[in-house]
């Protein structure tokens, strides 16, 4: 099995599709004969030409609007935003138009869209290139939203979510991007959307993370004595979530901690927590807890790592709800 | 405020061309040479602490295009707002913004024109009327509307600034922005909307040709006619060569002139070129390195300089004095930025979010359950 980057994985499961369905097609600013800011497309426009890899004008509402329209019209478009922040001009296609065409046809028209996003921080660049949106799009019904944070998985979520009936947001952590390699199956397959990952299985507490903070959320458990059990869940998609995976463990180890890079308030995060303290109220042994950004704009890069969810910082969250 | 579209016939030719030179003096022309010069020097600086990862976040390099913000600024006053993209060092430069705040800002430092917090895409100097410096390409477009909405109203409902000559005071807006830019929604909206309600904004589009990796042939329609953009709003449109800077004030401060007066909008072309990649990392497959040569062979600083030395108002050695003069301030913006410290935690990190404290921002709250805040 070859072995991977998350860019590369991408970029290999871009090139699949592409082979195998004709109905897929890529647009977005950039994305041909320069390769995409992150070179996440590198290679994809030459050996697919043009007409299916698009270079774009520089007009997010346009990319996203017209994507819609190709999907409704039975294409299986993927658009590329080029960073988090620029979802902006986008948003209105995106939630008034992809989230509300299948209710509002009652089925008759579907959009089986795929928007790839880079997100989140981590890599020195500034605010509007570093935020992690994804409650706001989980927070429109009719959209789904995933972020998967290993080579692997990033495969099998972004064949799931090309395959999928219906748009999905399909965020990729730009700082694991090049971060490292790992193995990957060359042949085709999909990992269920709405199914979490038991990264390590553990007894006294369960930390739920999705994105480049689970690697904090590692580094932060090697920090802890090893008596300490831990059970770590990446959650992959945003929405829909495990719920199922995520209050069973719960249920075990009676704590919890949530880590994300979004700010504190409204984050994805208090959704997960008000959802384990409905199911688990029970078996819990210590308030929910989160370890996140800060309700303040993504800093300029001096001060990113003191904004985001840092090992130290989940390490002490960890520890304040194993000692309450 | 009149509110029936304003035909562009209907502006008054304030000033030819050529009488507009004429009356620039020597001085003025160092100057521009001066200006130019610095913000070459500056940015060559930056790519270099950059290199050295002195400078964090994306940085976007101005050189080539310096003619566009030095000229057009100088044919306006000091307090006309100016609002412009992410590639802003050379308008904040030509703006008045020492090179000292402009570098520590880069440098993320607490030192620099916002303390450190918005780098090298968001500069802003409000004494010298910057408004930014805006990192989402096109959006700045109808900020610059709001801009000439604002002082249009100042003008002629509340009546605030007269002037010397008992003339209502009318400012005129600058609003650069990129050719990629003019693909985007808001700029088509920004345009109606300041004709529409003749707003005294010109639309400078520093049209360097290419809009990242895309050839301006590829990302907009009818590359070879964008006045016709301007035009099919009833916006007084022209276009002009950015590379030539006494053609470009000659053309440019009448025009200016003409917008200040009807309080109309303008719409500039103005052709120019960036000799670096995009931002600091850019592989540039997307042109040649002959094209680039091509476009240093009619450099604008190369170009006056040749000039001045003709007409005799400047020697090799006073050349070599300027140079190491500008050298000089630039060194010691980058020693500046350099020793000057940076923000800490608690003092920045959960400041200038809102006008007052909040308390949810405070790191002491961020995961504590039922933890005292300070600021409570
Ligand atoms: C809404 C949005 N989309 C995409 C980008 C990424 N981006 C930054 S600059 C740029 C190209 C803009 O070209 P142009 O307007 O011609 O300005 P130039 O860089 O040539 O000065 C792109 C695609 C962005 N910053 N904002
Ligand atoms: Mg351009």
């Amino acid at each position: 099995m070859p072995e991977m980057t998350l860019v590369g994985a991408i970029n290999h499961t871009l090139d699949l599709a592409l082979r195998n369905d004709p109905d897929v097609i890529l647009l977005g600013e950039d994305i041909g004969l320069n390769g995409g800011v992150f070179r996440v497309t590198d290679g994809l426009q030459a050996k697919h030409g043009r007409d299916r890899v698009v270079d774009t004008p520089l007009d997010e509402s346009g990319i996203m609007g017209s994507a819609i329209g190709l999907a409704i019209a039975g294409m299986k478009s993927v658009p590329e935003i080029q960073f988090d922040g620029f979802l902006g001009p986008a948003y209105d296609q995106l939630v008034n138009h992809a989230g509300r065409m299948r209710t509002r046809t009652r089925g008759a028209v579907t959009v089986p869209m795929t928007v790839r996003v880079p997100v989140g921080g981590g890599i020195h660049a500034p605010e509007l290139h570093s935020d992690s949106p994804e409650a706001i799009y989980a927070h429109h019904p009719g959209i789904k939203v995933v972020m998967p944070s290993t080579p692997r998985d990033a495969k099998g979520l972004l064949l799931a979510a090309i395959n999928d009936p219906d748009p999905v947001v399909y965020f990729e952590p730009k700082r694991v991007y090049r971060s490292f390699k790992e193995e990957v199956p060359e042949d085709l397959y999909e990992i269920e959307i709405g199914k979490a990952k038991v990264v390590n299985e553990g007894d006294d507490l369960t930390v739920v993370t999705w994105g480049a903070p689970v690697f904090q959320c590692l580094a932060a458990m090697d920090e802890l004595p090893d008596d300490v059990s831990i059970e770590l869940i990446d959650l992959r998609s945003i929405y829909p979530w495990d719920i199922d995976t995520v209050c069973e463990s719960v249920r075990k180890t009676g704590r919890c901690v949530i880590v994300h890079e979004a700010p504190l308030t409204a984050g994805f995060g208090a959704e997960v927590s008000s959802r384990v303290q409905e199911e688990c109220f029970l078996h819990l042994h210590a308030p929910v807890q989160r370890v996140t950004g800060f309700d303040t704009i993504m800093p300029f890069y001096k001060l990113e790592l003191e904004y985001l969810p840092e090992a130290p910082r989940i390490k002490k969250g960890i520890e304040e709800c194993l000692a309450y | 405020m009149t509110q029936a579209p304003t035909a562009n016939n209907r502006m008054a030719k304030a000033h030819s061309s050529a009488e507009t030179l004429t009356e620039v003096s020597t001085e003025t022309h160092l100057k521009w040479l001066r200006d130019m010069q610095l913000i070459r020097e500056f940015e060559n600086r930056t790519m270099q602490a950059y290199q050295q990862a002195k400078i964090g976040g994306f940085c976007h390099i101005y050189s080539g295009q310096e003619a566009c913000a030095v000229g057009t600024i100088a044919a306006t006053k000091q307090d006309d707002p100016v609002v412009t993209a992410y590639r802003d060092h050379g308008h904040a430069l030509a703006r008045g913004m020492s090179a000292r705040a402009c570098m520590a800002e880069m440098f993320g430092k607490i030192t620099g024109c916002a303390k450190g917090k918005g780098g090298s895409m968001h500069m802003f100097d409000r004494p010298n009327w910057l408004f930014g410096g805006h990192g989402i390409v096109g959006a700045q477009t109808p900020l610059g509307a709001g801009l000439a909405f604002a002082s249009k109203y100042e003008n002629e409902v509340l009546k605030k600034g007269v002037h010397p000559d008992h003339k209502p005071k009318q400012k005129i807006t600058l609003c650069y922005l990129g050719d990629g830019a003019i693909d985007q929604g808001a700029f088509h909206e920004a345009l109606n909307l300041a004709s529409l309600f003749d707003l005294p904004v010109i639309f400078i589009i520093e049209n360097n040709g290419y809009s990242m990796g895309t050839a301006i042939h590829r990302h907009t329609a009818n590359h070879e006619n964008l006045v016709a953009r301007g035009e099919s709003y009833g916006i007084d449109s022209i276009k002009i060569d950015g590379l030539d800077i006494r053609h470009l004030y000659s053309e440019f401060k009448p025009f200016a002139d003409r917008c200040r007066e009807n309080s109309r909008p303008g719409f500039v072309d103005l052709k120019t070129y960036r000799y670096q990649g995009h931002s600091m990392s850019d592989p540039q497959k997307y042109r040649t390195k002959d094209e680039v040569e091509e476009y240093k062979n009619k450099d604008s600083i190369a170009r006056l300089l040749n000039q001045l030395m003709e007409e005799g108002s400047m020697t090799e050695d006073s050349w070599k004095t300027m140079q190491n003069e500008i050298r000089d301030e630039v060194l010691d913006a980058v020693e500046f930025a350099e020793s000057s410290p940076a923000p800490e935690v608690e003092a920045e990190l959960f400041t200038d979010v809102y006008a007052l404290p909040q308390k949810n921002l405070s790191p002491t709250a961020e995961y504590h359950h039922g933890a005292r805040n300070p600021l409570l």
